[in-house]
């Protein structure tokens, strides 16, 4: 099967620091790819980079086996390929629907005036097709809970063109019980079979929980690829925590 | 404990409604304040209650309304425009200074707001394109148009065109002004609930990343709300001049546009944008003029009338911040 999304020797220097060195990654149809690292290890970058908001340096990337380069993030989402940044993207004071439907309004014809009623409509069947639970979708976001906003978020990226989709910590600073609500929304999208998902986390049990794949990311490389059924929570905390104990000679320095 | 719970469900049921209502329904308080100082006034002063007064009334929120219409769509945005209550004074004396060059009056009135839109796409795009705070920007418009007001009318005031229907429909006509006011309320709270533009203007002021992040072009929304505001302004000083039948440079002002933004506050709009109504604005205006018109009728000088629109600021402010912190609780 032709990966949805291919890195191939991608690197990226921002002045003397190098981000990104030869990577390579891929993500398949129905696979969710946990992406986990240390902070400052690239991680943002290679997300950044898959999004079109940064440009490699070198090596190139496969979308549908195909070479593309990604000009902006526009582009990149007119192929397809959705983010769920870490900063929600939400307007509080506006209610879900509205900011499900945010800049892609339903109006009258030929009276440009709002289509609330349709909207309504088209919000609960979106949030009830990835099984998301909100009591109204009249409520202003800024009254629910951080899972459930970090849910809304994501059934907006989810549009029925989307083939890639690309969440930074979904995870970070949520409950258990909020957590659960967002894995259990991952486990549905992949259901549906034809989105690649990459996920960016810190918790290691949710990412082997969820995750059909973990790779990780040190100091700008790709240093460990495997499925999640053959590692653990164990030697995932061991590699990544390895380097920085205090019996460890300090690594070679990312300036070079 | 338990007894405690069952206690408090019963209250919340009870008074739950009622509160649900009056916490969901942004402009609900406010009308209840003002009908309630409305009753005080006409039961306290007999020469309260008849359509003369409601005339004056109407008289003294109309240009509060009209400008505090575009101050709320600013402030939802996230902006304010201090330049508007000059803006106010300018338009009447663009409009004659067509007129004397023998342009048509329905058409130098239009050019009249053309300039006026002009002006506040000047300072939508200042704030946009360079960056600076809308206070800033607008506060050098502010002395500039004032500058150009006392210029194009040597400090003086001159008489209104007199004759004609221009003149009539535009504000000498009796009540032709209140009209226009709820004209504009109409539109303008159309234009922010029904349409793709209003939704933008609250994004814009509620999270300006999300809009941008989204798609909107968050700069081009706020320019063409400086350009409302200040045409709304022009407009509102051109009704107000053709009603008294003079054009006075001492018109509108800083006056002007603090009661407009005191409205818009009073009527339930966040200093820091995001959220509105231009109903509210309109109430808030409704209200402010009932006070200063109650109080002269009762002989209570102007300068108290400060004290009170200050209290009712700070009151309505603090009554914004409760109310959200309500809106949240009712709705767990």
């Amino acid at each position: 099967m032709t990966p949805v999304v291919q890195a191939e020797h991608v690197s990226k220097r921002f002045g003397p620091v190098r981000a990104l060195r030869d990577v390579n990654l891929s993500v398949n149809k129905g696979e969710i790819l946990g992406l986990i690292g240390d902070n400052g290890a690239g991680k943002s970058t290679l997300i950044k980079i898959l999004t079109g908001y940064h440009q490699p340096d070198g090596g190139r990337l496969l979308f549908d086996g195909q070479e593309v380069s990604l000009r902006s993030v526009v582009h990149a989402r007119s192929l397809g390929i959705e983010t769920v940044y870490q900063d929600l993207a939400l307007v509080n004071d506006l209610p879900v629907y509205l900011n499900l439907h945010l800049n892609k309004e339903m109006v009258h014809r030929p009276l440009p005036f709002l289509r609330r009623k349709e909207m309504r409509r088209t919000a609960r069947e979106a949030l009830d097709r990835i099984g998301i639970d909100i009591p109204s979708v009249t409520a202003p976001v800024g009254q629910l809970s951080g899972g459930q906003r970090q849910a809304i978020a994501v059934a907006r990226s989810v549009t029925s063109d989307a083939r890639v989709l690309l969440l930074d910590e979904p995870l970070a600073a949520m409950g258990a019980k909020e957590g659960g609500l967002i894995l259990r929304l991952l486990a549905t999208l992949k259901e549906r079979g034809d989105l690649a998902i990459i996920l960016i986390a810190h918790n290691y049990s949710q990412v082997v929980d969820v995750c059909d794949r973990v790779n990780l990311l040190q100091h700008g490389e790709i240093t460990f690829d495997r499925a999640s059924k053959d590692t653990s929570v164990a030697e995932l905390l061991e590699l990544v925590h390895a380097e920085y104990r205090l019996d460890s000679t300090p690594r070679h320095s990312d300036r070079r | 404990m338990g007894d405690q719970a069952v206690a408090r469900g019963a209250r919340h049921d009870i008074g739950g409604v009622a509160l649900r209502a009056l916490v969901r329904q942004k402009e609900l308080s406010i009308l209840l304040v003002t009908i309630a100082v409305a009753i005080y006034f006409v039961t306290s002063n007999s020469r309260f209650a008849n359509a003369e007064n409601y005339h004056t009334i109407a008289q003294y929120f109309a240009p509060w309304a009209i400008v505090a219409a575009g101050e709320v769509m600013l402030l939802i945005c996230g902006e304010i425009d201090l330049s508007a209550g000059f803006v106010f004074t300018l338009a009447p004396f663009v409009l004659t200074s067509f007129a004397d060059n023998g342009v048509p009056l329905i058409l130098a009135l239009l050019l009249a707001l053309l300039v006026c839109a002009a002006i506040g796409t000047v300072n939508g795009l200042i704030r946009t394109r360079f960056n600076i705070p809308s206070f800033i920007v607008t506060l050098g418009m502010y002395f500039l148009i004032e500058g150009v007001s006392l210029l194009m009318s040597n400090g003086a005031p001159v008489s209104a065109p007199s004759s004609g229907w221009v003149v009539g429909v535009f504000g000498h006509q009796r009540w032709s002004e209140l009209i226009w006011v709820v004209v504009v309320i109409v539109i303008m709270q159309i234009v922010l609930t029904a349409t793709r533009f209003g939704i933008y203007t609250q994004a814009v002021g509620g999270n300006p990343v999300a809009a941008a992040e989204s798609g909107v072009r968050t700069n081009v929304v706020k320019i063409v709300n400086f350009a409302i505001c200040s045409t709304l302004a022009g407009f509102g000083g051109i009704l107000d001049g053709m009603r008294t039948g003079s054009f006075d440079p001492t018109n509108g002002g800083a006056t002007t546009m603090f009661l407009a933004v005191a409205s818009a506050v009073i009527g339930g709009t966040a200093l820091l944008g995001g959220s509105g109504t231009v109903v509210g604005a309109l109430l808030g205006a409704v209200l402010l003029g009932i006070v200063f018109d109650g109080f002269n009728i009762q002989g209570i000088s102007a300068n108290s009338f400060d004290v009170v629109l200050g209290i009712a600021i700070l009151v309505a402010m603090l009554l914004n911040v409760y109310l959200s912190v309500l809106r949240k609780r009712v709705s767990q």
